[in-house]
């Protein structure tokens, strides 16, 4: 394994949520009682149940303050800019109104409880997306706070995220240059697996990656890219490793049937190429430098990859490290120069 | 190159297609409108005869949701796997400058200027010939 360099840009950092009273501060009047009127006792995501042992690493518990971040993450491997990517499952409440006001809660529970904390640290504007007015008026309400460098969803929503019902919001997102993180997790509007509803959490774990393969056709063939070019979009704790098996498939095929999506006048995996980051944790693929090099091989770009930790999700023990087998070019760009060029509000310096 | 007379013009109706082995190679003749072109009847991509494929138009868009389909006709679809290429020129929908089936000349010839050729020709008619 490859030391990770200090100063490197993490890009998918999960906070806890301690409980829904931490959001209270935040709620209009209304909503703040209607916790205590409805009895209300949260809305934590099943994809990432809080005591599950995989959601939180042992020795990181709660992992839910600043604090916690700061020791466990941003000191101790000397990062030099943090990305906040909360997952409690607001933005997923069916009540329209609710999911807005609550999913507004959150991100100013992270702007509060983080952003203000500490100026290394850079958050997400968590999108209430099953309204796109509501998801406009989130995005307005925060973009002007370029602390928020990017917006962020769920990989499995309502329907394909590609739709045009959603294209209000890439227009936006577009316009104002920021990217759409996807990141793994349902919505629970639709079984986690396309089959149906499987029986073990573990099964709908391995099935985040159908979940991302799906959304990235969706994005492409709907002509997401076409239509707004400059939009860039980065799959959070995707995986890596199906990318390109994914790609070539995708890739086959249009080339018989081009004609049913006009708009895609180039092979998927060279749009893939222009617009689409991952985070490489998890990588999926065994720690050896050959099998790393002949996947980055595949990929055909060294600006895809994004370091993150994924704190304090339990994909590693001890500390961090990057890929076997890559040299230091690349390691500096995985962990530093990919993030900086993805993220044009996100400077390598703290702001004074 | 050697022209070869390939068939005359009337058993080639518009629309219609005719194959023909010339010089060893496998040719395929398409009518489009009056106008003739002849193409490998081989795809480059596995060898699938394009002359067993079905024909449709060029379809195109400037953004999702717009189509704009012109040339109908004009361009063959491998029956193996689809892949579409332009009659006209040979080279394929996906990647035009590089993936392309090889086309050969083709035009119309009275049969009184091929009279000296071998292929039994009669002066009133016209033939299709192509340079393979």
């Amino acid at each position: 394994m490859t030391e990770l360099p200090a100063g490197a840009v993490d890009v998918d950092l999960h906070p806890m949520v301690p409980g829904l009273s931490a959001l209270a501060p935040f709620l209009p009047a209304f909503w703040r009682d209607q916790i205590a009127m409805r009895g209300l006792e949260g809305f934590d995501s099943a994809s990432f149940p809080p005591k599950a042992p995989k959601t939180v690493r042992p020795d990181w518990r709660p992992a839910a303050t600043f604090d916690d971040l700061r020791d466990q993450a941003l000191d101790r491997w000397r990062v030099a800019r943090g990305i906040v990517t909360p997952l409690y499952g607001v933005q997923l409440i069916f009540n329209e109104d609710m999911a807005a006001a609550f999913t507004a809660a959150l991100n100013d529970w992270t702007r509060v409880e983080f952003l203000d904390r500490d100026p290394r640290l850079a958050a997400s504007i968590v999108l209430p997306m099953f309204n796109t007015e509501h998801a406009l008026a989130e995005i307005a309400r925060l973009a002007p706070d370029r602390r928020f460098v990017q917006a962020m969803v769920l990989a499995q929503g309502e329907v394909p995220l590609g739709r045009r019902h959603n294209w209000p919001v890439f227009a936006e997102l577009e316009r104002l240059g920021l990217p759409l993180a996807i990141h793994a997790g349902s919505a629970w509007r639709n079984p986690a697996t396309s089959l149906g509803w499987a029986s073990w959490h573990f099964e709908d774990h391995a099935a985040h990656q159908q979940a991302f393969q799906s959304t990235l056709a969706s994005l492409i063939t709907e002509g997401v890219f076409r239509k707004f070019p400059k939009l860039k979009v980065v799959l959070l704790e995707s995986g890596v490793t199906w990318l390109p098996a994914f790609l070539w498939r995708l890739t086959k095929t249009w080339k018989g049937v081009r004609f049913e999506i006009p708009w895609v006048d180039r092979p998927p995996a060279e749009i893939v190429r222009d617009n689409i980051r991952l985070s490489c944790q998890p990588f999926d693929a065994p720690d050896d430098a050959e099998t790393v090099l002949r996947v980055m091989d595949h990929l055909g770009s060294d600006a895809l990859l994004m370091w993150a930790s994924d704190w304090p999700h339990w994909q590693f023990d001890g500390d961090p490290r990057l890929l076997a087998g890559i040299g230091p070019d690349l390691a500096r760009k995985i962990a530093r120069d990919n993030a900086l060029a993805t993220y044009t509000r996100l400077d390598a310096e703290v702001p004074a | 190159m050697t022209k070869h007379v390939v068939a005359p013009v009337a058993a080639i109706p518009p629309g219609g297609r005719h194959v023909a082995e010339l010089g060893g190679k496998r040719i395929v003749v398409f009518n489009l409108d009056g106008e003739f072109f002849a193409l490998a009847d081989r795809c480059p991509h596995q060898g699938g005869p394009l002359s067993k494929g079905p024909v449709m138009g060029l379809v195109e868009s400037a953004c999702p949701g717009e189509y704009r389909y012109d040339r109908r006709g004009e361009i063959i679809r491998c029956p193996w796997h689809a892949w579409e290429f332009d009659i006209r020129t040979g080279r394929s929908r996906f990647d035009p400058r590089r993936t392309k089936v090889r086309a050969f000349p083709a035009s119309v010839a009275c049969g009184a200027d091929l009279q000296a050729e071998t292929f039994p020709v009669s002066v009133e008619d016209s033939y299709v010939v192509v340079e393979a």
